[in-house]
């Protein structure tokens, strides 16, 4: 299997051999990866990709799916422009 | 800001279910979802339903559906956001929304999260080529939008959405190829299996996609066998023609917005993965918090039906808002629930919902 050639994050072209490169080096989160890689940060939000994170996570380091800790999640889920934000705000 | 006792997010089967019982007791309800039909997965589903009677069992998903939203009709006290996303969910239970390029807030008393799931992909070479696509894709593009997704498609996984799906494709008139599963045996009903195997469609186990071959769009797909480690094993791979590569492997509760407002979620591979750590009355770690339906673990359309209408019932009494023949219809529901879990199907969620520690 060529790594490079397999795409775990759509949103922002990651492929599996860049998150084995990001192992190699040491980061072993998803938090980490995200923070990096930007992985679970497009449109998907992760609803994608971050199964897969997980899945190759606790396959690289060998612990089990249930420690392989998903990344943290904040509002809000998908873009809102400013001006929308903004009129809401005026009306209240 | 909205004010409103009672909001559910999310209006398939479960949300259905749950704002028919909350608008029964009088209360103000407010209803939304992303889709601009209501009905969830049901607007898609035209395959008659198993389970059981009082789930609507024989009839037709599209149908139940309408049923669903009828019982909803002829109440003032309920308003309806479709086209509408929650985007933020905050520890005061403010939900901030999004229809279109308005944005607005809607403040709760209770909130019952009936978001569903979202289906899973597949780490393999070239996965990003057009033509790969999820089943319950597939199924929208068919169903609601009368689009064919391709001509020759390869199936992954024999869960009853890669069954039903392969059925509704050759009813479209598409061919497929061959259905493959990683695993050792069939995961979803025999009878629906059972169709497309007579409709000659090979059925294959220990299978599954190496890669995806083609330029600029899927043209064939090369399968290898699997060991038991699920691992590929070099020397058995074999090249298929065709032009879609469908992926029913499983579907993953979409949690995003309970994990907001930190709910105590956990990991149970059975339930799909992240679920919410909920009590025997589908409350969360998080007091008004309600979750029901996929998104507390994956399971069927029916079981949903019934979580629903038990988070709704306790969401009305921890309001202190009296409920007819409550104790008696929670029993009912819950022996209802018990009942379609039984028998082997059952297994995998009485595993997981034990592992949750709410097994009924």
């Amino acid at each position: 299997m060529k790594p490079e050639n397999v795409i775990i994050c759509r949103c922002s072209d990651v492929t599996l051999k860049e998150l084995f490169d990001l192992f190699e080096d040491g980061y072993e989160t998803f938090e980490e990866l995200k923070r990096i890689k930007r992985v679970g940060m497009g449109p998907c939000q992760a609803n994608t990709c971050g199964k897969m994170v997980q899945w190759e996570i606790s396959k690289y380091f060998n612990i089990p799916l249930e420690e392989a800790l998903f990344h943290n999640i904040r509002p809000l889920t998908m873009g809102v422009k400013l001006k929308a934000i903004g009129v809401q705000a005026d009306e209240e | 800001m909205n004010e409103a006792p009672f909001v559910i997010i999310g209006a398939g089967p479960a949300g259905l279910s749950a704002a028919e019982i909350l608008l029964k007791s009088g209360a103000h309800v407010v209803l939304i979802d992303r889709s601009d039909r209501l009905g969830g997965q049901l607007t898609k589903q035209t395959h008659m339903f198993f389970g059981s009677e009082k789930q609507h069992a024989s009839k037709r998903g599209i149908d139940i559906l309408k049923l669903m939203v009828d019982a909803l009709s002829g109440y003032d006290n309920l308003t309806v956001h479709k086209e509408t996303t929650v985007v933020g969910m905050y520890k005061d239970k403010t939900l901030a929304c999004l229809k279109g390029e308005t944005y607005f807030k809607v403040h709760a008393q209770a909130i019952i999260v009936a978001t569903g799931a979202s289906e899973k992909a597949l780490p393999f070479e070239n996965n990003d080529l057009p033509g790969v696509y999820a089943a319950g894709a597939v199924q929208t593009l068919m169903n609601v939008y009368g689009v064919k997704p391709g001509n020759k498609v390869l199936m992954v996984g024999s869960g009853n959405i890669g069954l039903i799906v392969s059925y509704q494709l050759m009813q479209a008139g598409i061919e497929v190829v061959k259905l493959v599963e990683a695993a050792d045996s069939i995961s979803g009903y025999l009878v629906h299996a059972s169709k497309i195997r007579r409709y000659g469609v090979p059925i294959e186990m220990n299978k599954s996609v190496k890669r995806a071959i083609g330029k600029t769009a899927v043209e064939a797909v090369e399968l290898w066998e699997l060991d038991e480690h699920w691992q590929g094993i070099p020397g058995t791979e074999e090249m298929i023609e065709c032009d879609t590569i469908c992926l029913a492997v499983g579907l993953a509760p979409l949690t995003e917005l309970m994990q907001q407002i930190g709910v105590e979620i956990t990991f149970i591979g059975e339930l799909g993965g992240n679920v919410p750590r909920i009590n025997p009355r589908f409350e969360t770690s998080v007091p008004g918090v309600y979750a029901c339906g996929d998104v507390a673990g994956i399971e069927e359309a029916s079981s949903a039906m019934i979580a629903g209408k038990i988070a709704a019932t306790h969401a009305l009494l921890n309001a202190g808002i009296e409920v007819d023949k409550a104790e008696s219809s929670l029993a009912s529901w819950r022996q209802e629930l018990q009942g379609l879990r039984n028998g082997p199907h059952g297994e995998k969620v009485r595993k997981g919902l034990e592992k949750l520690g709410v097994l009924s």
